[in-house]
């Protein structure tokens, strides 16, 4: 999906160090026009500093950033063709809600009537009709956050920067908003720039996204991408559940040696006399623990040479008392050879 | 019921002693002294406040107060804000430390030694004057000290003097509400103001003073106050004239009028009272 796409945000080389910290650490990526990109990483990963140099509140020590070809570094936060929508809202308390909204009009000089039909359009699109004249401390977490998408769309945008939007809000409302945004993204076809540690949020909304460790990407690409081409021990240990195998296990397995990875939800549960097929991996083993979730059950296999793998499965035709009674059965476990993710270097 | 037993010391406190003592004092204005005897009518009557209100030099002395307290006010305010500001923005740990340690340090000593040793810096013979002196500039302390209405025969005669002790004097009271109104500025909403397009002169403006006003305010309330009760500056630098402090203090001690002292008391207290009213109208209290 890249070739043909404008890029809206390129960072080359892009570094910032504070002392010895390396926040970031000679990143380079291309995020592309109308993409729904994703920062999934651990706290402490680079993922918000990446997000502050595109914003401007942060400058590089190192590299270069343009945004839509131009090179930004050195440019303050209000020079630049990005809003963010912050963590925390950052609402001004002391404006009421339409104020808020109306801020960066009120700072382009954008006459009072036009305004005030444009902050009455914002509200509407962001499903908060007639809150106008509210203070922000009167609304509830979610409506906030609303006010904070509607304030930092009112300017069209070039790129849009969220910097774990959704981390203050419960579950419900967070699923709600997850697709909210999506749509509203898709409608309005502004470049999202989306911080985030939660990988199922990354994988529900992104078209693209990167996983951040220590300062560097671990990987880029689709959310299928990822999450079935797991590239490092992080990247599969970080999105999604992984099982790692390595040393002798893993030369036994597979033959030939090196460590690899593989999902859970791919393994299956047989018993010990199945026969063995050509395109399947398989390895014996002992359920040692079982645990009960509702959809599905996950059970923890100590394997006959060694390590253990953790296996989902549906709970299908399964109750619970079925799938509790096995713990301490012997079962060989079964895999397709294709979901076997060699891993290189990686942390 | 537990709340209420732990609360009720302090609400004793408060309606009994605090609430009292005013009561008693707004009572107290309201009786009047017999000239002849030299002792307090108690019934209720107008006349002090009439008496109070008639004479031209108590009026003299409500304006000369409240004027300099309005000056004491707004110059500390002008000179706080600035510190106050780098305080919460720009100094880090070490320094933010030793400015608090600074602004706090003259609050642990002696209010009377410190305002007798601002005597020996204003004296004639002084430290101030020896300084100008010998920058030449004794010319100009001359000058200032000749202008009616602001100076005197020395600065520690004059209303200078007073003036420049009273903003010592109350400068901490005003530095402490603004920081830590700036304090309470989340970041976030200033780089808030500057995604959305605003210069730092708008973001200023329109978001970090608003918020920082209610704490302006605070201190306000403080040096305001203070000044307009305050007997001791004016009566260890001033000249002849009198502040609401002295007149209070002279009233109730050697004439034994207690009732015009308690009259003129109530004069800070309205003034305060109209103060906090325009500070509402204002929206000094919007973002608290």
């Amino acid at each position: 999906m890249a070739e043909g796409k404008s890029i809206a945000v390129r960072f080359s080389n892009v570094s910032r160090h504070f002392g010895e910290v390396k926040a970031v650490d000679a990143v380079s990526l291309e995020l592309f026009d109308g993409e729904f990109f994703s920062m999934l990483g651990p706290s402490g990963s680079g993922k918000t500093t990446c997000l502050r140099l595109i914003a401007g509140f942060e400058q590089p020590t190192g590299g270069v950033i343009e945004l839509h070809g131009r090179n930004v570094v050195g440019i303050p936060p209000y020079e630049r063709d990005v809003n963010t929508v912050f963590q925390d809202y950052a609402l001004f308390p002391h404006m009421t809600v339409g104020d808020n909204v109306g801020y960066g009009l009120m700072i382009k000089r954008v006459p009072k009537k036009e305004r005030q039909e444009r902050v009455r359009d914002m509200l509407e699109l962001v499903q908060l009709p007639g809150l106008g004249d509210r203070k922000p401390s009167q609304l509830s977490g979610g409506q906030r956050q609303r006010v904070a998408l509607a304030r930092a769309l009112i300017n069209h945008p070039g790129v849009l920067l969220l910097d774990e939007p959704l981390g203050a809000l419960d579950l419900k409302l967070r699923q709600q908003m997850q697709i909210e945004l999506k749509s509203l993204q898709q409608r309005l076809g502004i470049t999202f720039v989306y911080v985030t540690h939660d990988q199922e949020e990354a994988l529900t909304m992104s078209d693209r996204l990167a996983v951040f460790n220590q300062g560097k990407i671990e990987q880029l690409g689709t959310p299928a991408e990822v999450y079935e081409r797991p590239q490092t021990e992080f990247v599969a240990g970080f999105v999604g559940i992984s099982n790692i195998i390595r040393g002798a296990a893993a030369q036994k397995i597979t033959g030939s040696g090196g460590a690899f990875s593989i999902r859970p939800e791919k393994i299956r549960i047989c018993s010990p006399e199945t026969p063995n097929t050509p395109e399947l991996f398989s390895e014996e083993g002992v359920i040692r623990d079982v645990i009960y979730l509702g959809m599905h059950t996950r059970y923890l296999v100590e394997l006959k040479d060694g390590g253990d793998l953790t296996v989902v499965e549906q709970n299908l035709q399964s109750t619970s008392m079925d799938v509790l009674a096995a713990k301490g059965r012997r079962v060989k476990l079964m895999w397709h050879k294709d979901f076997n993710r060699p891993i290189g270097g990686g942390a | 019921m537990t709340l209420i037993l732990m609360l009720l010391p302090i609400l004793l406190w408060l309606g009994v002693v605090y609430l009292g003592s005013l009561s008693a004092m707004l009572t107290q204005s309201f009786f009047s002294l017999d000239g002849f005897s030299g002792r307090v009518i108690r019934e209720f009557t107008f006349r002090t406040y009439n008496q109070l209100l008639s004479d031209a030099s108590n009026l003299d002395i409500i304006l000369r107060t409240a004027g300099m307290a309005a000056a004491v006010t707004i110059t500390c305010a002008l000179i706080a804000f600035p510190l106050a500001y780098y305080m919460a923005r720009y100094a880090n740990y070490r320094m933010k430390g030793l400015l608090y340690l600074g602004v706090m340090l003259p609050l642990w000593s002696s209010y009377i030694v410190r305002v007798y040793s601002w005597r020996l810096i204003l004296a004639q013979e002084g430290i101030l004057t020896w300084f100008l002196n010998g920058l030449g500039l004794g010319g100009v302390l001359n000058w200032v000290l000749s202008i009616p209405g602001l100076g005197g025969s020395s600065l520690s005669f004059s209303y200078l003097g007073v003036f420049i002790v009273f903003v010592y004097i109350w400068l901490p009271y005003m530095i402490l509400p603004i920081n830590a109104a700036l304090e309470r500025v989340p970041k976030s909403v200033i780089e808030a103001s500057a995604d959305l397009g605003a210069r730092p002169g708008y973001t200023f403006r329109k978001v970090i003073l608003p918020l920082a006003f209610p704490g302006v305010v605070a201190g306000s309330i403080f040096t305001f106050s203070l000044t307009l009760g305050d007997y001791i500056i004016p009566s260890v630098f001033g000249n002849s004239s009198f502040y609401i402090g002295q007149a209070v203090y002279s009233h109730q001690g050697t004439a034994g009028n207690i009732p015009l002292a308690a009259a003129l008391t109530v004069v800070p207290i309205i003034i305060m009272g109209v103060y906090l009213l325009i500070a509402r109208r204002l929206g000094a209290f919007d973002a608290l």
